[in-house]
Protein backbone atom coordinates (compact mmCIF):
# COMPACT_ATOMS: atom_id res chain seq x y z
CA UNK A 1 0.00 0.00 0.00
CA UNK A 2 3.22 2.73 0.84
CA UNK A 3 4.33 1.66 -2.80
CA UNK A 4 1.05 2.88 -4.21
CA UNK A 5 1.11 6.35 -2.59
CA UNK A 6 4.87 7.14 -3.74
CA UNK A 7 3.86 6.26 -7.28
CA UNK A 8 3.33 8.67 -9.88
CA UNK A 9 0.14 8.20 -10.74
CA UNK A 10 -0.58 8.66 -6.94
CA UNK A 11 1.65 12.05 -6.18
CA UNK A 12 0.92 13.94 -9.94
CA UNK A 13 -2.66 12.70 -10.35
CA UNK A 14 -5.12 11.20 -8.03
CA UNK A 15 -4.17 13.26 -5.21
CA UNK A 16 -3.99 16.48 -7.15
CA UNK A 17 -7.58 15.48 -8.18
CA UNK A 18 -9.09 14.55 -4.95
CA UNK A 19 -7.70 17.91 -3.31
CA UNK A 20 -9.15 19.47 -6.28
CA UNK A 21 -12.47 17.73 -6.50
CA UNK A 22 -12.28 18.54 -2.40
CA UNK A 23 -12.17 22.49 -2.65
CA UNK A 24 -14.67 22.58 -5.42
CA UNK A 25 -17.38 20.46 -3.76
CA UNK A 26 -16.48 22.46 -0.59
CA UNK A 27 -16.93 25.90 -2.52
CA UNK A 28 -20.00 24.73 -3.89
CA UNK A 29 -22.22 23.92 -0.65
CA UNK A 30 -20.70 26.77 0.99
CA UNK A 31 -21.74 28.90 -1.86
CA UNK A 32 -25.26 27.05 -2.42
CA UNK A 33 -25.75 27.98 1.41
CA UNK A 34 -25.05 31.42 1.49
CA UNK A 35 -27.29 32.23 -1.67
CA UNK A 36 -29.91 30.43 0.09
CA UNK A 37 -30.10 32.65 2.78
CA UNK A 38 -28.91 36.06 0.20
CA UNK A 39 -32.37 34.81 -1.40
CA UNK A 40 -33.67 35.22 2.45
CA UNK A 41 -32.25 38.16 2.98
CA UNK A 42 -33.72 39.89 -0.45
CA UNK A 43 -36.95 39.11 0.17
CA UNK A 44 -36.82 40.05 3.95
CA UNK A 45 -34.78 43.23 2.36
CA UNK A 46 -37.66 44.09 -0.15
CA UNK A 47 -40.15 43.89 2.74
CA UNK A 48 -38.59 45.29 5.58
CA UNK A 49 -38.66 48.75 3.30
CA UNK A 50 -42.42 48.00 2.49
CA UNK A 51 -42.75 47.57 6.27
CA UNK A 52 -44.09 44.18 5.87
CA UNK A 53 -42.65 41.05 7.62
CA UNK A 54 -41.22 38.92 4.58
CA UNK A 55 -41.11 35.14 5.03
CA UNK A 56 -41.65 34.02 8.54
CA UNK A 57 -42.90 31.01 8.52
CA UNK A 58 -40.87 27.88 7.73
CA UNK A 59 -38.19 27.93 10.56
CA UNK A 60 -37.55 30.37 13.08
CA UNK A 61 -37.46 33.68 11.68
CA UNK A 62 -38.64 32.23 8.09
CA UNK A 63 -34.85 31.05 7.81
CA UNK A 64 -35.65 27.80 6.42
CA UNK A 65 -37.49 29.55 3.78
CA UNK A 66 -35.38 28.65 0.83
CA UNK A 67 -34.71 25.08 1.25
CA UNK A 68 -38.51 25.00 1.86
CA UNK A 69 -39.17 26.44 -1.50
CA UNK A 70 -35.71 24.61 -3.36
CA UNK A 71 -38.17 21.04 -1.93
CA UNK A 72 -41.26 22.60 -3.64
CA UNK A 73 -39.54 23.12 -7.18
CA UNK A 74 -37.72 19.84 -7.17
CA UNK A 75 -40.90 17.56 -6.59
CA UNK A 76 -42.79 19.39 -9.01
CA UNK A 77 -43.78 18.00 -12.36
CA UNK A 78 -41.39 19.08 -15.52
CA UNK A 79 -43.43 20.11 -18.26
CA UNK A 80 -42.39 20.65 -21.50
CA UNK A 81 -44.89 22.16 -24.00
CA UNK A 82 -45.51 20.13 -27.06
CA UNK A 83 -44.31 22.75 -29.30
CA UNK A 84 -41.02 23.28 -27.60
CA UNK A 85 -37.08 22.34 -28.74
CA UNK A 86 -37.09 19.95 -25.95
CA UNK A 87 -33.29 19.10 -26.35
CA UNK A 88 -32.18 23.21 -26.64
CA UNK A 89 -35.14 23.88 -23.84
CA UNK A 90 -33.81 21.54 -21.03
CA UNK A 91 -30.30 22.38 -21.90
CA UNK A 92 -31.11 26.51 -21.51
CA UNK A 93 -31.40 26.46 -17.48
CA UNK A 94 -28.44 24.14 -17.27
CA UNK A 95 -26.27 26.00 -19.70
CA UNK A 96 -27.03 29.06 -17.15
CA UNK A 97 -26.65 27.64 -13.81
CA UNK A 98 -23.33 25.85 -14.68
CA UNK A 99 -21.74 28.84 -15.92
CA UNK A 100 -22.87 31.11 -13.34
CA UNK A 101 -21.21 28.35 -11.06
CA UNK A 102 -18.31 28.01 -13.09
CA UNK A 103 -17.32 31.89 -12.18
CA UNK A 104 -16.51 31.17 -9.00
CA UNK A 105 -13.41 28.87 -9.67
CA UNK A 106 -11.15 31.60 -10.19
CA UNK A 107 -12.71 34.11 -7.54
CA UNK A 108 -9.85 34.43 -4.22
CA UNK A 109 -12.03 34.21 -0.94
CA UNK A 110 -8.89 35.17 1.26
CA UNK A 111 -5.19 35.27 0.02
CA UNK A 112 -4.18 31.93 -1.80
CA UNK A 113 -8.04 30.86 -0.73
CA UNK A 114 -8.97 30.28 -4.44
CA UNK A 115 -9.36 26.94 -6.24
CA UNK A 116 -7.87 28.24 -9.54
CA UNK A 117 -5.09 31.12 -9.40
CA UNK A 118 -5.11 31.79 -13.17
CA UNK A 119 -3.19 34.37 -14.91
CA UNK A 120 -6.22 35.52 -16.43
CA UNK A 121 -8.92 35.76 -14.14
CA UNK A 122 -10.78 38.84 -14.71
CA UNK A 123 -11.22 37.90 -18.18
CA UNK A 124 -12.30 34.59 -17.60
CA UNK A 125 -15.12 36.37 -15.47
CA UNK A 126 -15.93 38.59 -18.14
CA UNK A 127 -16.28 35.59 -20.50
CA UNK A 128 -17.90 33.65 -18.46
CA UNK A 129 -20.68 36.10 -17.71
CA UNK A 130 -20.92 37.16 -21.58
CA UNK A 131 -21.57 33.50 -21.89
CA UNK A 132 -24.24 33.38 -19.47
CA UNK A 133 -26.64 35.06 -22.17
CA UNK A 134 -26.85 31.63 -23.95
CA UNK A 135 -28.90 30.28 -21.35
CA UNK A 136 -31.55 33.41 -21.86
CA UNK A 137 -31.93 32.96 -25.06
CA UNK A 138 -31.65 29.46 -25.24
CA UNK A 139 -34.65 29.11 -23.19
CA UNK A 140 -36.68 31.64 -24.94
CA UNK A 141 -36.34 30.26 -28.33
CA UNK A 142 -36.70 27.01 -27.46
CA UNK A 143 -40.13 27.75 -25.65
CA UNK A 144 -41.30 28.21 -28.79
CA UNK A 145 -43.31 30.83 -27.46
CA UNK A 146 -43.82 34.41 -28.39
CA UNK A 147 -43.24 35.98 -24.71
CA UNK A 148 -40.49 34.10 -24.34
CA UNK A 149 -38.59 35.03 -27.19
CA UNK A 150 -39.24 38.64 -26.53
CA UNK A 151 -38.03 38.44 -23.58
CA UNK A 152 -34.56 36.56 -24.60
CA UNK A 153 -34.47 38.84 -27.33
CA UNK A 154 -34.74 42.04 -25.02
CA UNK A 155 -32.35 40.28 -22.53
CA UNK A 156 -29.32 39.79 -24.74
CA UNK A 157 -29.56 43.02 -26.41
CA UNK A 158 -29.61 44.31 -22.89
CA UNK A 159 -26.53 42.10 -21.38
CA UNK A 160 -24.04 42.53 -24.41
CA UNK A 161 -25.07 46.28 -23.93
CA UNK A 162 -23.88 46.56 -20.54
CA UNK A 163 -20.98 44.04 -20.75
CA UNK A 164 -19.51 47.04 -22.73
CA UNK A 165 -19.09 49.30 -20.16
CA UNK A 166 -18.25 46.52 -17.69
CA UNK A 167 -15.03 45.86 -20.19
CA UNK A 168 -14.36 49.21 -19.25
CA UNK A 169 -14.73 49.66 -15.37
CA UNK A 170 -12.54 46.58 -15.96
CA UNK A 171 -9.99 47.73 -18.00
CA UNK A 172 -9.61 50.81 -15.75
CA UNK A 173 -9.08 48.69 -12.66
CA UNK A 174 -6.73 47.10 -14.89
CA UNK A 175 -4.60 49.69 -15.15
CA UNK A 176 -4.57 51.13 -11.50
CA UNK A 177 -3.41 47.22 -10.49
CA UNK A 178 -1.32 46.44 -13.77
CA UNK A 179 -2.36 42.77 -13.17
CA UNK A 180 -5.09 40.37 -15.00
CA UNK A 181 -4.87 38.08 -11.96
CA UNK A 182 -7.69 38.84 -9.36
CA UNK A 183 -5.51 38.09 -6.06
CA UNK A 184 -3.01 40.38 -7.44
CA UNK A 185 -5.33 43.25 -7.95
CA UNK A 186 -6.79 42.35 -4.51
CA UNK A 187 -2.79 42.71 -3.24
CA UNK A 188 -2.41 45.98 -5.54
CA UNK A 189 -4.85 47.56 -3.24
CA UNK A 190 -2.84 46.39 0.14
CA UNK A 191 0.00 49.07 0.24
CA UNK A 192 -0.44 51.90 -2.67
CA UNK A 193 -2.92 54.72 -2.38
CA UNK A 194 -4.29 57.08 -0.59
CA UNK A 195 -3.51 56.14 3.04
CA UNK A 196 0.07 55.90 2.28
CA UNK A 197 -0.20 58.91 0.34
CA UNK A 198 -1.03 61.34 3.23
CA UNK A 199 1.24 59.53 5.95
CA UNK A 200 -1.37 57.02 7.56
CA UNK A 201 -0.53 53.47 5.34
CA UNK A 202 -2.68 51.41 7.63
CA UNK A 203 -6.21 53.27 6.79
CA UNK A 204 -6.24 50.53 4.08
CA UNK A 205 -9.43 51.67 2.93
CA UNK A 206 -8.40 54.46 1.57
CA UNK A 207 -5.90 52.68 -0.51
CA UNK A 208 -8.93 50.83 -2.82
CA UNK A 209 -10.07 51.93 -5.41
CA UNK A 210 -13.82 52.54 -4.76
CA UNK A 211 -12.50 56.22 -3.67
CA UNK A 212 -10.10 56.78 -6.54
CA UNK A 213 -12.28 55.39 -8.94
CA UNK A 214 -15.86 56.30 -7.68
CA UNK A 215 -17.37 57.18 -10.99
CA UNK A 216 -16.31 53.98 -12.18
CA UNK A 217 -17.72 52.46 -9.14
CA UNK A 218 -21.10 53.69 -9.30
CA UNK A 219 -21.07 52.65 -13.34
CA UNK A 220 -20.01 49.05 -11.99
CA UNK A 221 -22.98 48.81 -9.79
CA UNK A 222 -25.79 50.18 -12.30
CA UNK A 223 -24.09 47.73 -15.05
CA UNK A 224 -24.22 44.82 -12.52
CA UNK A 225 -27.73 45.54 -11.99
CA UNK A 226 -28.72 45.29 -15.68
CA UNK A 227 -25.66 42.65 -16.88
CA UNK A 228 -27.89 40.43 -14.00
CA UNK A 229 -31.20 41.50 -15.02
CA UNK A 230 -32.17 42.81 -11.82
CA UNK A 231 -34.54 45.45 -11.09
CA UNK A 232 -34.63 48.55 -12.10
CA UNK A 233 -33.78 46.97 -15.73
CA UNK A 234 -35.69 43.26 -15.36
CA UNK A 235 -36.98 44.17 -18.50
CA UNK A 236 -36.75 40.30 -19.13
CA UNK A 237 -39.25 39.33 -16.90
CA UNK A 238 -41.71 42.73 -17.22
CA UNK A 239 -44.73 41.12 -15.69
CA UNK A 240 -46.92 43.88 -17.08
CA UNK A 241 -45.41 43.63 -21.10
CA UNK A 242 -43.85 40.07 -20.93
CA UNK A 243 -46.18 37.30 -18.51
CA UNK A 244 -43.04 36.33 -16.92
CA UNK A 245 -40.36 36.85 -19.16
CA UNK A 246 -38.44 34.31 -20.67
CA UNK A 247 -39.35 31.74 -17.86
CA UNK A 248 -42.92 31.95 -18.75
CA UNK A 249 -42.49 28.08 -20.46
CA UNK A 250 -40.63 26.79 -17.57
CA UNK A 251 -41.55 25.06 -14.37
CA UNK A 252 -40.37 22.95 -11.49
CA UNK A 253 -36.29 22.14 -11.52
CA UNK A 254 -35.34 23.56 -15.09
CA UNK A 255 -36.98 27.18 -13.43
CA UNK A 256 -35.10 26.64 -10.07
CA UNK A 257 -32.18 26.21 -12.44
CA UNK A 258 -32.70 29.43 -13.58
CA UNK A 259 -33.43 31.08 -10.62
CA UNK A 260 -29.80 29.81 -9.28
CA UNK A 261 -28.11 30.90 -12.30
CA UNK A 262 -29.33 34.24 -11.69
CA UNK A 263 -28.81 34.59 -7.67
CA UNK A 264 -25.25 33.14 -8.50
CA UNK A 265 -24.87 35.40 -11.12
CA UNK A 266 -25.64 37.90 -8.87
CA UNK A 267 -23.15 36.90 -5.96
CA UNK A 268 -21.02 36.32 -8.54
CA UNK A 269 -21.07 40.72 -9.57
CA UNK A 270 -21.00 41.16 -6.10
CA UNK A 271 -17.94 39.32 -5.49
CA UNK A 272 -16.37 41.28 -8.61
CA UNK A 273 -17.18 44.73 -6.80
CA UNK A 274 -15.46 43.79 -3.62
CA UNK A 275 -12.14 42.00 -5.18
CA UNK A 276 -12.17 45.22 -7.91
CA UNK A 277 -12.87 48.27 -5.57
CA UNK A 278 -13.15 47.31 -2.26
CA UNK A 279 -9.82 45.15 -1.57
CA UNK A 280 -11.21 41.89 -1.16
CA UNK A 281 -10.38 40.22 1.72
CA UNK A 282 -7.88 43.03 2.84
CA UNK A 283 -9.45 44.53 6.20
CA UNK A 284 -10.53 48.08 6.16
CA UNK A 285 -7.59 49.59 9.08
CA UNK A 286 -4.29 47.40 9.31
CA UNK A 287 -4.61 47.25 12.72
CA UNK A 288 -5.53 45.19 15.48
CA UNK A 289 -8.32 43.79 15.85
CA UNK A 290 -9.17 44.53 12.88
CA UNK A 291 -6.61 42.11 11.17
CA UNK A 292 -6.98 39.59 13.15
CA UNK A 293 -9.99 38.89 11.65
CA UNK A 294 -9.44 36.06 9.18
CA UNK A 295 -9.67 37.47 5.16
CA UNK A 296 -12.85 35.69 4.38
CA UNK A 297 -15.10 37.51 6.81
CA UNK A 298 -13.90 40.54 5.40
CA UNK A 299 -14.78 38.96 2.14
CA UNK A 300 -18.22 37.66 2.82
CA UNK A 301 -19.03 41.44 4.61
CA UNK A 302 -18.07 43.20 1.08
CA UNK A 303 -19.80 40.80 -0.61
CA UNK A 304 -23.22 41.12 1.68
CA UNK A 305 -23.01 45.16 1.54
CA UNK A 306 -22.78 45.28 -2.59
CA UNK A 307 -25.88 42.71 -2.06
CA UNK A 308 -27.46 45.05 0.05
CA UNK A 309 -27.08 47.56 -2.51
CA UNK A 310 -28.58 45.73 -5.24
CA UNK A 311 -31.33 44.60 -2.96
CA UNK A 312 -32.18 48.21 -2.20
CA UNK A 313 -32.39 48.75 -5.62
CA UNK A 314 -35.24 46.20 -6.23
CA UNK A 315 -36.89 47.88 -3.28
CA UNK A 316 -37.11 51.57 -3.86
CA UNK A 317 -36.28 52.17 -8.03
CA UNK A 318 -38.93 51.95 -10.14
CA UNK A 319 -38.64 49.79 -13.51
CA UNK A 320 -36.77 51.07 -16.60
CA UNK A 321 -38.65 51.78 -20.01
CA UNK A 322 -36.54 49.98 -22.87
CA UNK A 323 -35.74 52.41 -24.46
CA UNK A 324 -34.28 54.35 -21.16
CA UNK A 325 -32.35 51.52 -20.72
CA UNK A 326 -30.49 51.40 -23.90
CA UNK A 327 -29.71 55.13 -23.96
CA UNK A 328 -28.41 54.81 -20.64
CA UNK A 329 -25.95 51.94 -21.71
CA UNK A 330 -24.99 53.33 -24.61
CA UNK A 331 -25.12 57.45 -24.07
CA UNK A 332 -23.95 57.83 -21.19
CA UNK A 333 -21.85 54.84 -19.73
CA UNK A 334 -20.29 54.29 -22.34
CA UNK A 335 -18.71 57.31 -23.38
CA UNK A 336 -18.32 58.47 -19.47
CA UNK A 337 -16.33 54.80 -19.09
CA UNK A 338 -14.46 55.23 -22.51
CA UNK A 339 -13.54 58.58 -20.92
CA UNK A 340 -12.29 57.42 -17.70
CA UNK A 341 -9.81 54.80 -19.28
CA UNK A 342 -8.03 57.78 -21.54
CA UNK A 343 -8.31 59.70 -18.12
CA UNK A 344 -7.01 57.20 -15.94
CA UNK A 345 -4.23 55.98 -18.19
CA UNK A 346 -2.96 59.62 -18.77
CA UNK A 347 -2.93 60.56 -14.87
CA UNK A 348 -0.96 56.71 -14.34
CA UNK A 349 1.41 57.66 -16.72
CA UNK A 350 2.03 61.42 -16.90
CA UNK A 351 2.12 61.04 -12.58
CA UNK A 352 4.66 58.55 -13.09
CA UNK A 353 2.27 55.68 -10.72
CA UNK A 354 1.81 52.99 -13.53
CA UNK A 355 2.38 49.80 -12.27
CA UNK A 356 5.83 48.74 -13.62
CA UNK B 1 1.91 13.87 -18.37
CA UNK B 2 -1.42 12.25 -20.21
CA UNK B 3 -3.43 14.95 -18.81
CA UNK B 4 -2.69 17.70 -21.50
CA UNK B 5 -3.08 15.11 -24.31
CA UNK B 6 -6.52 13.56 -23.30
CA UNK B 7 -7.37 17.24 -22.79
CA UNK B 8 -6.40 17.78 -26.09
CA UNK B 9 -8.16 15.20 -27.99
CA UNK B 10 -11.39 15.62 -25.67
CA UNK B 11 -11.58 19.40 -27.28
CA UNK B 12 -9.80 18.72 -30.48
CA UNK B 13 -12.78 15.85 -31.27
CA UNK B 14 -15.53 17.93 -30.14
CA UNK B 15 -14.26 20.66 -32.04
CA UNK B 16 -14.35 18.86 -35.27
CA UNK B 17 -17.37 17.31 -34.55
CA UNK B 18 -19.58 19.77 -33.58
CA UNK B 19 -17.89 21.75 -36.75
CA UNK B 20 -19.43 19.10 -38.79
CA UNK B 21 -22.47 19.53 -37.10
CA UNK B 22 -22.66 23.19 -38.24
CA UNK B 23 -23.09 22.47 -41.69
CA UNK B 24 -25.24 19.30 -41.43
CA UNK B 25 -27.88 20.18 -39.14
CA UNK B 26 -30.88 20.75 -40.41
CA UNK B 27 -31.68 23.51 -37.85
CA UNK B 28 -30.33 26.67 -38.54
CA UNK B 29 -30.54 27.74 -34.90
CA UNK B 30 -29.07 24.78 -34.02
CA UNK B 31 -26.28 25.00 -36.40
CA UNK B 32 -25.47 28.38 -34.87
CA UNK B 33 -25.34 26.44 -31.47
CA UNK B 34 -23.06 24.19 -32.64
CA UNK B 35 -21.21 26.67 -34.26
CA UNK B 36 -20.92 28.16 -30.66
CA UNK B 37 -19.65 25.01 -29.59
CA UNK B 38 -16.70 24.89 -31.84
CA UNK B 39 -15.95 28.23 -30.61
CA UNK B 40 -15.44 27.16 -27.01
CA UNK B 41 -13.81 24.33 -27.52
CA UNK B 42 -11.33 26.63 -29.83
CA UNK B 43 -11.00 28.30 -27.07
CA UNK B 44 -9.83 24.96 -24.62
CA UNK B 45 -7.13 24.58 -27.72
CA UNK B 46 -5.58 27.74 -27.01
CA UNK B 47 -5.38 27.28 -22.97
CA UNK B 48 -3.65 23.71 -23.82
CA UNK B 49 -0.99 25.69 -25.86
CA UNK B 50 -0.40 28.40 -23.30
CA UNK B 51 -2.20 31.03 -24.72
CA UNK B 52 -5.15 31.69 -22.31
CA UNK B 53 -5.47 35.23 -23.41
CA UNK B 54 -5.93 34.97 -26.65
CA UNK B 55 -8.52 31.72 -25.14
CA UNK B 56 -10.49 34.54 -23.20
CA UNK B 57 -10.79 37.12 -26.31
CA UNK B 58 -11.82 34.60 -28.07
CA UNK B 59 -15.03 33.58 -25.85
CA UNK B 60 -15.39 37.42 -25.16
CA UNK B 61 -15.71 38.79 -28.54
CA UNK B 62 -17.07 36.02 -30.45
CA UNK B 63 -18.96 33.39 -28.71
CA UNK B 64 -20.48 36.64 -26.69
CA UNK B 65 -20.70 39.11 -29.17
CA UNK B 66 -20.71 37.93 -32.44
CA UNK B 67 -22.52 34.47 -32.10
CA UNK B 68 -25.49 36.51 -29.92
CA UNK B 69 -25.96 38.52 -33.50
CA UNK B 70 -25.66 35.43 -35.61
CA UNK B 71 -28.11 33.94 -33.43
CA UNK B 72 -30.49 37.14 -33.32
CA UNK B 73 -30.63 37.40 -37.34
CA UNK B 74 -31.23 33.26 -37.65
CA UNK B 75 -33.46 33.62 -35.09
CA UNK B 76 -35.91 36.41 -36.28
CA UNK B 77 -35.45 36.03 -40.45
CA UNK B 78 -38.16 33.44 -41.83
CA UNK B 79 -35.50 31.79 -43.69
CA UNK B 80 -36.97 28.66 -45.66
CA UNK B 81 -34.01 26.62 -45.82
CA UNK B 82 -35.48 23.78 -48.05
CA UNK B 83 -35.23 26.66 -50.81
CA UNK B 84 -31.72 27.76 -49.65
CA UNK B 85 -30.57 23.60 -50.24
CA UNK B 86 -31.81 23.37 -53.69
CA UNK B 87 -28.93 25.02 -55.45
CA UNK B 88 -26.71 22.82 -53.25
CA UNK B 89 -24.85 21.19 -56.10
CA UNK B 90 -25.10 23.96 -58.27
CA UNK B 91 -23.26 26.05 -56.62
CA UNK B 92 -20.72 22.84 -54.78
CA UNK B 93 -17.78 23.70 -57.85
CA UNK B 94 -17.74 27.16 -56.52
CA UNK B 95 -17.76 26.46 -53.01
CA UNK B 96 -14.84 24.19 -54.01
CA UNK B 97 -12.61 26.71 -55.37
CA UNK B 98 -13.27 28.84 -52.29
CA UNK B 99 -12.21 26.04 -50.04
CA UNK B 100 -8.87 25.54 -52.04
CA UNK B 101 -7.89 28.85 -51.90
CA UNK B 102 -8.47 28.87 -48.26
CA UNK B 103 -6.48 26.16 -47.80
CA UNK B 104 -3.63 27.20 -50.01
CA UNK B 105 -3.66 30.36 -48.36
CA UNK B 106 -3.30 28.66 -45.05
CA UNK B 107 -0.46 26.32 -46.11
CA UNK B 108 1.29 28.99 -46.89
CA UNK B 109 1.07 31.22 -44.02
CA UNK B 110 1.71 28.11 -41.82
CA UNK B 111 4.59 27.14 -44.51
CA UNK B 112 6.95 30.24 -44.05
CA UNK B 113 5.89 33.00 -45.49
CA UNK B 114 5.72 35.94 -42.84
CA UNK B 115 4.73 39.52 -41.92
CA UNK B 116 8.23 40.03 -41.44
CA UNK B 117 11.52 38.50 -42.62
CA UNK B 118 13.22 38.84 -38.75
CA UNK B 119 10.35 36.92 -37.47
CA UNK B 120 10.83 33.86 -39.23
CA UNK B 121 9.20 30.67 -37.69
CA UNK B 122 7.96 32.76 -34.97
CA UNK B 123 4.35 30.61 -35.39
CA UNK B 124 6.31 27.80 -33.56
CA UNK B 125 8.74 29.74 -31.70
CA UNK B 126 8.05 28.48 -27.66
CA UNK B 127 6.12 31.20 -25.59
CA UNK B 128 8.88 33.22 -23.38
CA UNK B 129 8.70 31.51 -19.98
CA UNK B 130 9.47 34.77 -17.84
CA UNK B 131 6.48 37.06 -18.56
CA UNK B 132 2.67 35.97 -18.75
CA UNK B 133 1.14 35.11 -21.79
CA UNK B 134 -1.12 38.49 -22.12
CA UNK B 135 2.37 41.03 -21.17
CA UNK B 136 4.54 38.34 -24.23
CA UNK B 137 1.64 39.31 -26.72
CA UNK B 138 1.40 43.41 -25.47
CA UNK B 139 5.12 43.38 -25.77
CA UNK B 140 5.23 42.75 -29.62
CA UNK B 141 1.45 43.96 -30.51
CA UNK B 142 2.52 47.50 -29.37
CA UNK B 143 6.03 48.07 -30.13
CA UNK B 144 6.94 45.97 -33.44
CA UNK B 145 3.31 45.85 -34.83
CA UNK B 146 2.08 49.24 -33.49
CA UNK B 147 1.18 50.21 -37.14
CA UNK B 148 -0.61 47.27 -38.02
CA UNK B 149 -2.39 47.04 -34.92
CA UNK B 150 -3.75 50.58 -35.72
CA UNK B 151 -4.71 49.93 -39.15
CA UNK B 152 -6.70 47.21 -37.74
CA UNK B 153 -8.47 49.54 -35.71
CA UNK B 154 -8.84 51.98 -38.28
CA UNK B 155 -10.94 48.96 -40.98
CA UNK B 156 -12.64 48.97 -37.72
CA UNK B 157 -13.53 52.22 -36.90
CA UNK B 158 -14.48 52.51 -41.08
CA UNK B 159 -16.49 49.66 -40.75
CA UNK B 160 -18.08 50.64 -37.96
CA UNK B 161 -18.67 54.71 -39.01
CA UNK B 162 -19.96 52.57 -42.31
CA UNK B 163 -22.33 50.84 -40.73
CA UNK B 164 -23.86 53.50 -38.39
CA UNK B 165 -23.96 55.60 -42.04
CA UNK B 166 -25.99 53.19 -43.75
CA UNK B 167 -28.82 52.58 -41.13
CA UNK B 168 -29.16 55.75 -39.46
CA UNK B 169 -32.00 57.84 -40.67
CA UNK B 170 -33.58 60.94 -39.30
CA UNK B 171 -37.50 60.63 -40.29
CA UNK B 172 -39.38 63.49 -40.10
CA UNK B 173 -42.62 63.85 -38.01
CA UNK B 174 -41.38 61.28 -35.26
CA UNK B 175 -41.92 62.55 -31.98
CA UNK B 176 -38.63 61.53 -29.86
CA UNK B 177 -38.04 61.85 -26.01
CA UNK B 178 -35.38 64.42 -25.20
CA UNK B 179 -34.24 63.46 -21.37
CA UNK B 180 -32.37 66.91 -20.89
CA UNK B 181 -35.38 69.07 -22.17
CA UNK B 182 -37.46 67.06 -19.66
CA UNK B 183 -35.70 67.67 -17.16
CA UNK B 184 -34.72 71.15 -17.57
CA UNK B 185 -38.81 72.11 -17.35
CA UNK B 186 -40.09 73.69 -14.33
CA UNK B 187 -43.60 73.81 -13.03
CA UNK B 188 -43.81 77.44 -14.19
CA UNK B 189 -43.05 76.79 -17.86
CA UNK B 190 -45.27 74.03 -17.97
CA UNK B 191 -48.51 76.32 -16.60
CA UNK B 192 -50.08 79.33 -14.99
CA UNK B 193 -52.57 79.57 -12.07
CA UNK B 194 -54.92 81.87 -12.55
CA UNK B 195 -57.90 83.83 -10.48
CA UNK B 196 -60.97 82.83 -12.64
CA UNK B 197 -64.04 84.91 -12.02
CA UNK B 198 -66.87 83.01 -10.67
CA UNK B 199 -69.23 81.48 -13.58
CA UNK B 200 -66.55 82.86 -16.11
CA UNK B 201 -64.00 81.16 -17.48
CA UNK B 202 -60.97 82.35 -18.64
CA UNK B 203 -61.28 84.59 -21.18
CA UNK B 204 -60.32 84.38 -25.28
CA UNK B 205 -57.98 87.48 -24.81
CA UNK B 206 -55.46 85.25 -22.59
CA UNK B 207 -55.26 83.24 -25.07
CA UNK B 208 -51.95 83.77 -26.09
CA UNK B 209 -50.56 82.19 -22.51
CA UNK B 210 -52.33 79.46 -22.14
CA UNK B 211 -50.41 76.79 -22.58
CA UNK B 212 -50.96 73.63 -25.04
Amino acid sequence: MADFFAMPLWTDFLWPLIVMVAQSVLLLVVLLIAIAYILLADRKIWAAVQIRRGPNVVGPWGLFQSFADLLKFVLKEPIIPSGANKGVFLLAPLVSCVLALAAWAVIPVNLNWVISDINVGILYIFAISSLSIYGIIMGGWASNSKYPFLAALRSAAQMVSYEVSIGFVIITVLLCAGSLNLSAIVEAQHTKGLASLIGLPWLTFLNWYWLPLLPMFVVFYVSALAETNRPPFDLVEAESELVAGFMVEYGSTPYLLFMLGEYVAITTMCAMGAILFMGGWLPPVDLPPFNWVPGVIWFSLKLFFMFFLIAMAKAIVPRYRYDQLMRLGWKVFLPLSLAMVVIVAGVLQFAGIAPK
Amino acid sequence: MILPALFFYLFAGVCVASAAMVISSRNPVHSVLFLILAFVNAAGLFILMGAEFLAMILIVVYVGAVAVLFLFVIMMLDVDFAELREGFLEYLPFGLVIAAIFLLELLLVVGGWTLNPTVTKSITAAIPGDVSNTEALGLVLYTKYIHYFQLAGMVLLVAMIGAIVLTLRHRAGVKRQDINVQNARTPEMAMSVRQVASGQGLQDADQAEWVK
